[in-house]
Order: structure tokens, then C-alpha cells, then sequence
């Protein structure tokens, strides 16, 4: 392990240190309507918005007034971004003339994105023009984490004893007073490292030994920012951030690291904050935390060994660099990848088919678990259903009655929390078997043997965790797949995310009980023990088997030097 | 009606601000301050635009040095960034890694294998990378002086000045931009 390493790990680790209490406590003190900073510039602007759609800043909703306005709003993205995707060929901004986009892929696009997975059947510098690559797809990479986001935040609101809050009004700060500022600092770093940021057509260069490239330019920073900072991960490009047109240097590669990582590290303390428990807080961080370091050591030490087959060959360095970047190296790509995968963004630095089966695992984990701090307010409300099917495991198991944060955890918290719960492997393994069984879904496997199945489920995991990052392989613009991940993803999107608002306005509405002796305590490193271990029991005994036949049964063939 | 009205407003109002005004105006800002960059910094040589820095290029002649292998097609192709997506176990990846093997020691004098580094015959994530390992260029160099003449002593010296520290000496290792040592080579032969 190098020194640059080390100390590249240890920079963003401690960004995210530094960075989680000044943030958490920011976001709410936007959200609770008290006074921050940016008041002065922005407040003109959220207020004309207000006018105009008639809502009041601090009014509030009923959960189901909530998920339906979210519906609503999202689904008239859908539409909007399918209509603006067709029409591309008559729409300004267009230098390079491409045309319509075709119905399968609108559609899968514009399900894909709207429910801010980001999951691309297609390359962006071949089929989309600057003003879909925008006005639409980057407009889509702010509106649709603030979606998340709010839902995160009206289930915190509860959770302190407020009201629900306004879906509008939350939709609107977390795009004002969270993403946009960010964006603005994070593109001009990523400009100053060499990211294009313009609107003339493609650069022609003619190269000293004669050969033409036709090189993409475009608004790719401002992109690339909103494309992390909202853990969104589409990339501008086919080859998303592995791309030197979309993160040229190891710092560029670091700074986007950081900022996705930004906000949801910050979202679970603000949760400490806003309920008024900060330890529970730190607890739930550091859960996250530890299957975080589990991820990198799981990313980085398979692929510094490198693959066995590979290594016969008696190279001069050993390292797994198959769909990997010099400039980043196997330290930068393991924290990025790592990031990419808790944080749900998606976005990839290099080619995740291509990495060691044993190392990919650690992506599994990240989209099964789908917490490990997780997209911003998804990843908390996901961390929040695990707390409450654990209160609720242990409860039984010492005969208490279960409670969290005061509230009585009874069969309806329980039954949503398990129907969240339960609807991810649902489509997952579902899917997959679907997939598996039907000639459609095999004709998109491109790897032979046991990675072929991986490839599969990697597809269905990523579309149901809203994760979007791919085994680039898989042939996702085969019309089976742009509709089954198109569904997938739309489901895996907003039945958790209901499901968790109704807990919320449930326990909103129960009385509090009173601390005694026999309270069991939420915020003690035994609970966050237990919470780890059920997190892990749970999804073990839910998805070992088809890891088994997929990562787990590659690597002993792989150890044994067997080639398909 | 009054939703209808509110996911409208909100979903235009919120178009305006962060689809165009966000992009437009960075694009904007960003072309005053940094407009080298921002225009996909263009190398040139004698007015003419040669390279863009960050994107690698495809030389297969003896006398530059060569990048790693590109799964684009064809190779180096921006319009079409892609990896090999090859998995582990794939027959096809080790016959790759072992034709390329087999080209680099037919075509370089005394090259033997455990010097060859396993980046140089792995392709790369965007089939783009512009860099290369230093060892990686410096086991070109018996190839290139014998295709053009030029010392290899000189040929170590432009590969030494060329070397791209990690930048604050944390982010990144060492490495040599491809494009960059070859606009050096192409130079020495056309004074």
C-alpha cells in the first residue's frame, strides 16, 4: 500500500469528518425555518416560486397529501423528460444534429432518471444533444435527489415531533440552499482541473501521426458536479467518470468522491440534531461507517493482489488494471468505487465488470443493504427501517415492549418497515430469475459462465437500490431489459420511500412514553452491535444463495485458473 | 387543481433556475476564467489543434511510444468511450493480455516479460487513458532508438522530464502523459 494511498483515503475520510456536523446542522436549520446564510440571495428567488404555486413556506402536509404531490411532481417529470427526449431533433443546442431519441429508450431514460437512478441504456456523447444532456437529463440529477431528500427530511420532521412539512416548499430548499450552492464551487474545481464546460460543437483534432479525433465538449463540468453531489451517476459519457473528458486528474477523481458523499454523511447526523439524540446519531454513523471500511479494504486488496490467471503470466506488477485509469491508480479507483457504491450515485471510474469476484461483492453488499449511508434521506430512511426491525427483534427476544425514540413500535411500523424491507430482494431475485428463464433475458449476457449470472443480478440490483451503475457488459439497451429495469426501477423507488413516510405520521401520532428503567437504549455501541449483526443476519440469509452461484462460485473457479 | 398548479409552477420554476441558468451561467463563468480548459484544452503545434491534454491517442508506430491497449473502436475513440468489460474469467481477456504481450516482446530488443508492467497490456476504463506507468514507457525506449536514430539516452531524459508527480504529492502516482512524450519524439525528428 503506498503512501498516496493512505493518505488519499485519509483525506476524504476526514473531509467527511470535518464537513458532517457544520452541514448537518445547516440542513436543519433550512429545514426547521430558521435563519442561515444564504437567506439574503436566495429567499427572493424560493419566495417568487412560492407565490406563484400559492404555498406557504411553513405549511405542511398530510403524509398521503406528501407522496402524492411527490408522485405527481415526479411523474410529471417522466412525462416532460420523455416528451423533451423525442423532440430532440427539433431543440436549439444541438451542434453535433442528433435525432429523436427512440420510445424504448426515452422511456427508459426518463423512468431512469426521474427515479434518480440514473441507469443509461445508451452513450451520452453519441445520442444526446447539449440541451437533453442539460435541460433535461442534468436538470433531472437536481430535482430528483431534492425529491429524496425532502422525503428524508418530512420522515425527520416527524421523527422531532413537527408537523410533516410541505412537499413543494422541501423539494424547492433542497435544491436552492443545498445543491445548487455546492454545485457552483464544485464545477469551477472541476473546470480549473480541465473538464470542458462550453456549448460549441465537438473539437476536431488531427494528431502528429495523422489520425483524426473527434473529441466532446459540452456543459460536462456543471454536469459532473450535480451528477455526484446529488448521487445521481449518469455520466455525460459512455465511460462516466473513468472518462479523462469527465475526471482528468486523480484530484478530480477525489474532489468527486467527496461529493457525494457530502450530504449523506451529513443527513445522518442531522438526524442526531433534529431529533435531539445526537448519540443515536453517531450510532447510526458509525454503523455505516464500519461496512464503509469494509467496502474499501473488500475493493482494495483483491485488486492490488490481482487476478491469479493473470499473475502466471509473471508480469512486472501484479495489480488487477483491466477498465481501471493510471491516473487514479488502484487506491483512487477503490475509494471512488466504494463511495459510488454506498453513497448510491452510480457514477463509476472504472469498469466494475472487470473487477475480481471477490472485490465486486463489496458492490452486492453496498446495493443490497442500500444504507451504508446511502443516497441522501433515502439511505437514512433505509438505516431507520433496519432500526426498527431490529428494536422490534430484540424487543421479542428479552420480552419488552419495542420502542424507538419514545414511541411504541407496534404491528402497523412493523409490517411497513418488513414491506419495505422485503420489496427489494423481491425484485431483485425476481427479476433475475425472470431474466434467467427467458431467452430475452439471456440474449443481453455478454461474460460466459457464472459472471454472466453476476452480470444479471448486478443489473437488477442497481436499478432496484436506484443505484444506475452497471456490469457494463450486461446489454441493457435490449428492449427486455429498458422495460423490466424500467418497471424495477420505478417500484424500488417509491414503495420504500411511501412506506417509511407512513411510519413516520404513525408514530407521529402516538403518544410518547416516558424514559423508565426498563427503556431499552437506541444509542449504545451494544445496540449499534446488534443492529449491525441483524443488518447482516438479514441480508445474508436473503441473498447468499445467489451470490453463491454467481461472485462467490467465479472466484474458486478463478483461484483454480479455470477459463470460460 | 391547486396541486396540478403547485407540480407545475415548481417543476418550471425549478427548470429555469437549475436547467438553464445553472448551466448557462457556469458555462459562461467558466469560458472568462478558465477558457483553456473549459474549451477541452487544445494542444497546438504550429497553430494547428493536435491534442486534446487529457485525452489519450493511438500510435502503433515504432518510433512513439505507445499508450495502453483501448477497447474503443476504433482505438481511442472519444466519441465512443468505453472499457473492454471483460470479466475475470473471460478466455478472451487472457488472450488479449497475451497478444499484446507477444507484439511488445517481438517488436522491442531484449525486453523480457517480468519487466512488462500489467497496466500496459490491460485496457484501460474509458479506452482513453492519456497516461502511461514510467516503467511502462521507459522498456519502449530500445524500440524507438532503433526506429528513429535518437539516443537512448535522450530518449530517458525526455521520458524523465515528462514524469507527472502525484499532484500536492498525495493525489494520484506517478505517471507520463502519452501525447505528451510523443509531441518530445516528434520534435527531435522534425526540427
Amino acid at each position: 500500500m503506498s503512501i498516496q494511498t493512505i493518505l488519499t483515503w485519509a483525506v476524504v475520510i476526514g473531509v467527511f469528518l470535518v464537513t458532517l456536523k457544520p452541514l448537518g446542522t445547516y440542513m436543519v436549520r433550512v429545514f426547521t425555518f430558521q435563519p442561515t446564510i444564504l437567506d439574503r440571495p436566495l429567499k427572493p428567488i424560493e419566495n417568487f416560486i412560492f407565490r406563484v404555486i400559492g404555498v406557504d413556506r411553513e405549511s405542511s402536509m398530510s403524509a398521503k397529501e406528501y407522496s402524492l404531490s411527490l408522485i405527481l411532481t415526479n411523474f410529471a417529470w417522466a412525462v416532460g423528460a420523455y416528451i423533451l427526449l423525442r423532440l430532440q431533433g427539433q431543440l436549439p443546442f444541438n451542434p453535433q444534429h442528433f435525432g429523436a431519441v427512440n420510445p424504448q429508450l426515452a422511456f427508459n431514460t426518463a423512468t431512469s432518471f426521474t427515479t434518480n437512478t440514473n441507469w443509461q441504456a445508451y452513450a451520452g456523447e453519441s445520442t444526446m444533444s447539449y440541451f437533453s444532456q442539460f435541460a433535461v437529463l442534468s436538470y433531472l440529477q437536481f430535482v430528483t435527489p431534492a425529491t429524496g431528500g425532502a422525503a428524508g427530511i418530512a420522515f425527520l420532521r416527524t421523527l422531532s415531533g413537527r408537523k410533516l412539512g410541505n412537499f413543494f416548499v422541501d423539494l424547492t430548499l433542497m435544491t436552492t440552499r443545498l445543491l445548487l450552492p455546492l454545485s457552483i464551487i464544485v464545477t469551477l474545481i472541476l473546470v480549473a482541473q480541465g473538464i470542458p464546460e462550453a456549448l460549441s460543437p465537438y473539437l476536431h483534432v488531427h494528431s502528429i501521426v495523422g489520425q483524426t479525433q473527434v473529441v466532446p465538449r459540452g456543459p460536462i463540468a456543471s454536469w459532473e458536479a450535480i451528477e455526484h453531489l446529488g448521487q445521481n451517476g449518469g455520466g455525460y459519457t459512455n465511460a462516466n467518470s473513468a472518462n479523462p473528458l469527465e475526471s482528468p486528474t486523480a484530484l478530480t477523481n477525489v474532489v468527486l468522491t467527496i461529493a457525494m458523499g457530502l450530504l449523506p454523511v451529513a443527513f445522518f447526523y442531522a438526524f442526531g440534531v433534529i431529533t435531539g439524540r445526537r448519540r443515536l446519531g453517531w450510532t447510526l454513523i458509525g454503523v455505516a461507517g464500519v461496512l464503509y471500511l469494509v467496502m474499501l479494504a473488500l475493493l482494495y486488496f483483491p485488486e492490488a493482489a490481482g487476478n491469479p490467471i493473470i499473475n502466471a503470466i509473471g508480469l512486472h506488477t501484479h495489480a488487477n488494471m483491466v477498465g481501471k485509469e493510471t491516473r487514479f491508480g488502484i487506491g483512487g479507483t477503490a475509494i471512488f468505487s466504494t463511495s459510488t457504491m454506498a453513497f448510491t450515485t452510480g457514477s463509476v471510474a472504472s469498469a466494475h465488470d472487470s473487477f475480481l469476484p471477490i472485490s465486486s461483492i463489496a458492490f452486492y453488499m453496498a446495493m443490497f443493504l442500500n444504507m451504508v449511508f446511502g443516497g441522501k434521506g433515502v439511505g437514512l430512511l433505509n438505516m431507520l427501517m433496519f432500526v426498527i426491525i431490529t428494536v422490534f427483534l430484540i424487543g421479542l427476544m428479552v420480552g419488552r415492549t419495542p420502542e424507538f425514540l419514545g414511541k411504541k413500535i407496534e404491528a402497523k411500523e412493523v409490517s411497513l418497515a418488513s414491506v419495505a424491507f422485503l420489496i427489494h430482494p423481491l425484485l431483485i431475485l425476481a427479476g433475475t430469475a425472470l431474466a434467467v428463464a427467458t431467452p430475452a433475458g439471456m440474449a443481453g449476457v455478454f461474460n460466459p459462465g457464472p459472471h454472466g449470472l453476476s452480470e444479471i443480478i448486478y443489473g437488477f440490483t442497481s436499478a432496484a437500490a436506484n443505484n444506475g451503475s452497471a456490469f457494463g457488459g450486461l446489454g441493457a439497451a435490449l428492449p427486455f431489459y429498458e422495460v423490466a429495469l424500467g418497471i424495477v426501477v420505478v417500484i424500488g423507488r417509491y414503495a420504500s420511500i411511501i412506506a417509511m413516510l407512513f411510519i413516520g405520521q404513525s408514530l407521529l401520532q402516538k403518544k410518547a412514553v416516558p424514559e423508565s428503567a426498563g427503556t431499552m437504549h437506541t444509542d449504545t455501541v451494544l445496540f449499534g452491535g446488534v443492529l449491525l449483526g441483524s443488518i447482516v443476519i438479514l441480508n445474508a440469509l436473503t441473498f447468499f444463495p445467489i451470490m453463491a452461484l454467481g461472485p462467490i462460485a467465479e472466484q474458486y473457479l478463478m483461484m483454480a485458473h479455470h477459463l470460460f | 387543481m391547486k396541486v396540478l398548479r403547485a407540480v407545475i409552477g415548481v417543476s418550471v420554476g425549478l427548470w429555469v433556475l437549475v436547467g438553464l441558468a445553472y448551466p448557462l451561467a457556469m458555462t459562461g463563468i467558466s469560458q472568462v476564467i478558465f477558457p483553456y480548459q473549459a474549451n477541452g484544452s487544445q494542444v497546438k503545434l504550429n497553430g494547428k489543434v493536435v491534442a486534446s491534454a487529457h485525452v489519450g491517442q493511438y500510435f502503433d508506430q515504432s518510433q512513439y511510444f505507445w499508450g495502453r491497449p483501448s477497447a474503443t473502436s476504433p482505438p481511442y475513440n472519444p466519441e465512443a468511450s468505453s472499457p473492454s468489460n471483460l470479466g475475470p474469467t473471460n478466455k478472451l481477456l487472457i488472450q488479449h493480455i497475451k497478444a499484446r504481450v507477444a507484439l511488445l516482446l517481438k517488436t522491442t530488443p531484449g525486453l523480457k516479460v517480468n519487466q512488462i508492467p500489467a497496466s500496459m497490456v490491460e485496457s484501460s476504463g474509458s479506452g482513453l487513458d492519456p497516461d502511461i506507468t514510467v516503467q511502462s514507457a521507459l522498456i519502449q525506449i530500445p524500440r524507438i532508438a532503433k526506429a528513429t536514430g535518437i539516443q537512448s539516452a535522450t530518449l530517458r531524459r525526455i521520458v524523465t522530464q515528462h514524469i507527472v508527480r502525484p499532484q500536492l504529492g498525495i493525489f494520484g502516482r506517478s505517471h507520463v502523459n502519452v501525447v505528451d512524450l510523443n509531441l518530445a519524439v516528434f520534435k527531435l525528428l522534425h526540427p
